[in-house]
């Protein structure tokens, strides 16, 4: 095909030209192929995945929706169409309650110090330390381990009356912390597995982003007499936006989804007698796999999904608002364009 | 085999996040069509968890009886793993040929007992009548093979009990705690007074041992709730919170707390199943002074025991019920006792020679083949669970727990459990 075939068409549609005349619209079977090759095959590249997401993804996702409309019977394999009446069960249970409380609670009791700690590890990373592999390979060691055995190692560690930290602090004469009674109290042992396994990741993966940052940036900032902490405040952290953005959406995905650390936090897995460590999860884990009520458990499934979809955008919108973009490289805001303008 | 197996997490864990891995690779029943041919060779798969004693040997047995038969045996961890498995698989594809299927979800179990096999004529009459009885569906339908049962006895630390100024041989031990429930608690109270330790392990195997006294639990028969309104479940919620919890080292069992104080004499006795020995003597093997003694308070008592399921869909019908006839035939249950303690549910093994004669050196060369036969004989009620049993009894356990762990009081624990039970 040359270029003047290319721009014929259009001089063509000008004037149309007589009739029985007409440049043949259909092409060759062979050109017909190659369109098509040109259209799709793009598309077919990309479809294996798209393909077993829609069967691993999208179909069990829709069918859970199907499951929660109806009093479900998992070895009968049948149902019948009950409308909202699990999700109203749901929603009329303390326990659901209780455990949307235990979920955000533990949430932001390990999300918040965790983000805290791994961007500080990340910010002594980055700077100019010896045998900086080894460091950077210890801070992920945890990551690793098996969640599973980091709760069980924990939970042995937090025991009421043999745990290792109710010795120690028996020892030197403080009181023993109620680990398994008190609501706080079980949170905080839990945030700590995911803290221990989480911060180092995080941190990695900061450290990723904070490596990127021009070094000129900080040159420029020393010549300025800017110090370290000042430096950090309004370099490191605008650039570090994105990112951040990142880690504190998956995050906050992992956190709602908390599961095997308080699943493994007493040997029953249900909580707590008076769940004062049920998540959301593993109140669905119980429902579903305890008692089998799959309904009531699809149901539940699709309230954390929408709770989870709303935090994210909450997050989102936040983390967008509080890291601001100033003093980055990154386009003018509307507000700097006006500094800028004055 | 014990139920509220002890680590029903870890692997539990795993099935959540592997559900979909757990569906795909199912191991299924291999031999083809189902074939007259008795001589044809099949491959069983036999399904069990813990320890019911089907040794290598004991299969073998049955393999060079029967030449053409192969027999592959899974053991899950534990029940809980075995539970899950067996209801995603029921009614479909992929279960063993002879499933084991543990007490405490057998009811669960019963409400599918269409999907499963029917026990052969010739082996109804074996087991204990209740035992067989549990296994009879509303049709009239056996279709459990009975394993093992766990008849309660009382498990003690003479040397703690001898400190504490109480009798201390198995035989004067079995007189101090001969009556009801609150001589039970007496003896605790006494034990408490001389040491200022609590006497009994958990809480909530004392609510365990009374609730397997009542015949009517939390449900009637024909479907009706009596869970709250029900005098017996409330007078043993308020004895056990009244008199078992002061006396109790722990609410409940199989905490690490309570494995590791088996070892440290934080309490003096408990209440133990046939199965409960190997318990005891596995978390403390350095501890002299655990003895068994041959009473339970209020008569006699089961807690746990297992049936043998052969899914009516498999591959092999005929020669499973076979197997499994072999399996728990008395000859057979004899000889599971001596490999795994399971005391045996079929009544000609429980005079067999190996298990009359049997003693445990453990607890100080206790006859305890003897101990368990005759606890054995002491049980007189049969509890009617159904498919929700467990449910209610397991709120009903946190209600104790929640007063043990002073969250709430008597009154308000019991209340929240009503509003509990009565949202199911």
């Amino acid at each position: 095909m040359t270029a003047t075939d290319t721009r014929r068409p259009p001089t063509s549609s000008d004037s149309p030209p007589p009739r029985g005349e007409r440049a043949p619209r259909v092409l060759s079977f062979s050109h017909k192929l190659s369109r098509w090759d040109l259209k799709f095959s793009p598309y077919l590249y990309i479809s294996p995945f798209f393909i077993l997401f829609a069967i691993v993804g999208l179909f069990p996702i829709a069918f859970t929706a199907v499951i929660s409309f109806q009093e479900w019977d998992l070895v009968r394999n049948s149902g019948t169409f009950v409308g909202f009446d699990q999700y109203i069960w749901i929603l009329g249970q303390p326990q659901f309650w209780t455990a949307l409380r235990n979920t955000f609670s533990i949430f932001l009791l390990s999300s918040v110090p965790q983000l805290i700690l791994a961007i500080f590890i990340a910010a002594m990373l980055d700077r100019n330390i010896r045998a900086k592999t080894f460091w950077r390979m210890s801070v992920l060691l945890p990551f690793v381990m098996a969640p599973v055995a980091v709760a069980l190692i924990f939970s042995n560690m937090f025991g009421d009356n043999h745990g290792l930290v109710n010795n120690v602090l028996t020892n030197i004469g403080l009181n023993p912390i109620p680990w398994h009674k008190d609501p706080f109290w079980s949170h905080i042992a839990i945030a700590t597995m995911v803290n221990f396994r989480w911060t180092g990741y995080n941190a990695l993966i900061l450290l990723a982003a904070m490596q990127a940052v021009p070094r000129e940036y900080y040159e420029a900032a020393t010549v300025d007499g800017a110090n370290a902490f000042r430096q950090f405040w309004s370099i490191t952290l605008p650039s570090l936006r994105p990112t951040l953005i990142f880690v504190i959406i998956t995050a906050t995905i992992g956190g709602l989804q908390i599961f095997d650390e308080p699943r493994m936090f007493d040997n029953t897995g249900e909580g707590g007698p008076a769940q004062q460590w049920l998540t959301i999860t593993l109140y669905l884990y119980n429902i579903g796999w305890g008692e089998f009520n799959f309904g009531r458990a699809a149901a539940l499934a699709w309230i954390l999904f929408i709770i989870i979809l709303l935090i994210g955008l909450i997050n989102l919108f936040i983390t967008r608002r509080l890291v601001r973009d100033e003093g980055g490289r990154g386009e003018i805001t509307p507000r700097r364009r006006k500094r800028v303008q004055r | 085999m014990n139920s509220r197996a002890f680590r029903r997490g870890a692997v539990a864990v795993a099935a959540f996040s592997a559900s979909a891995i757990v569906l795909a690779g199912c191991a299924g029943s291999s031999g083809d069509t189902p074939s007259s041919d008795p001589n044809e060779e099949i491959t069983l798969t036999l399904a069990t968890f813990n320890n019911f004693g089907y040794t290598d040997e004991l299969l073998q047995e049955y393999m060079d009886e029967n030449p053409n038969v192969t027999i592959v045996h899974n053991k899950a961890a534990e029940s809980g793993d075995a539970r899950a498995n067996y209801f995603q698989k029921l009614g479909k594809e992929g279960l063993a040929d002879i499933e084991a299927v543990e007490i405490d979800w057998f009811a669960e179990a019963m409400q599918y007992s269409d999907l499963l096999a029917e026990v052969p004529e010739s082996a109804k009459g074996r087991w204990l009548d209740w035992k067989e009885a549990g296994a009879t569906d509303g049709d009239g339908r056996l279709v459990g093979f009975g394993t093992d049962i766990g008849p309660q006895a009382i498990c003690y630390r003479a040397d703690l009990f001898e400190a504490a100024g109480l009798a201390s041989t198995p035989d004067e031990v079995a007189t101090l705690f001969d009556g009801d429930w609150s001589n039970f608690f007496d003896v605790a109270d006494q034990y408490k007074t001389a040491t200022g330790k609590p006497m009994i392990d958990a809480a909530n195997s004392v609510l365990q041992g009374i609730v397997n006294q009542i015949e009517y639990t939390y449900t009637e028969p024909d479907g009706t709730v009596i869970a709250t309104e029900n005098p017996e479940i409330e007078d043993a919620y308020n004895l056990v919170v009244e008199r078992a919890v002061p006396n109790s080292a722990y609410s409940g069992q199989w905490s690490d707390d309570w494995n590791a104080s088996m070892a440290n004499g934080e309490f003096a006795a408990m209440l133990c199943p046939g199965w409960m020995l190997g318990v005891i003597s596995g978390n403390a093997p350095d501890v002299t002074g655990w003895e068994v003694a041959d009473v339970f308070p209020n008569g006699g008592a089961n807690w746990g025991g297992s049936y043998l399921t052969v899914p009516a869909n498999g591959a092999n019908v005929d020669a499973a019920l076979a197997l499994a006839d072999w399996l728990t035939a008395p000859e057979q249950q004899a000889k599971t006792f001596v490999n795994a303690g399971q005391f045996p549910s079929a009544i000609e093994a429980q005079s067999d020679p190996a298990i009359t004669d049997s003693t445990n050196e453990y607890f100080n060369n206790a006859p305890t083949g003897e101990i368990f036969a005759a606890r054995s004989e002491a049980i007189t009620v049969t509890p009617f669970k159904d498919a929700n049993y467990f449910k209610y009894h397991d709120a009903l356990q946190n209600a104790v727990n929640r007063v043990f762990d002073g969250l709430e009081d008597q009154t308000t624990s019991w209340n929240t459990w009503v509003a509990e039970v009565e949202a199911f």
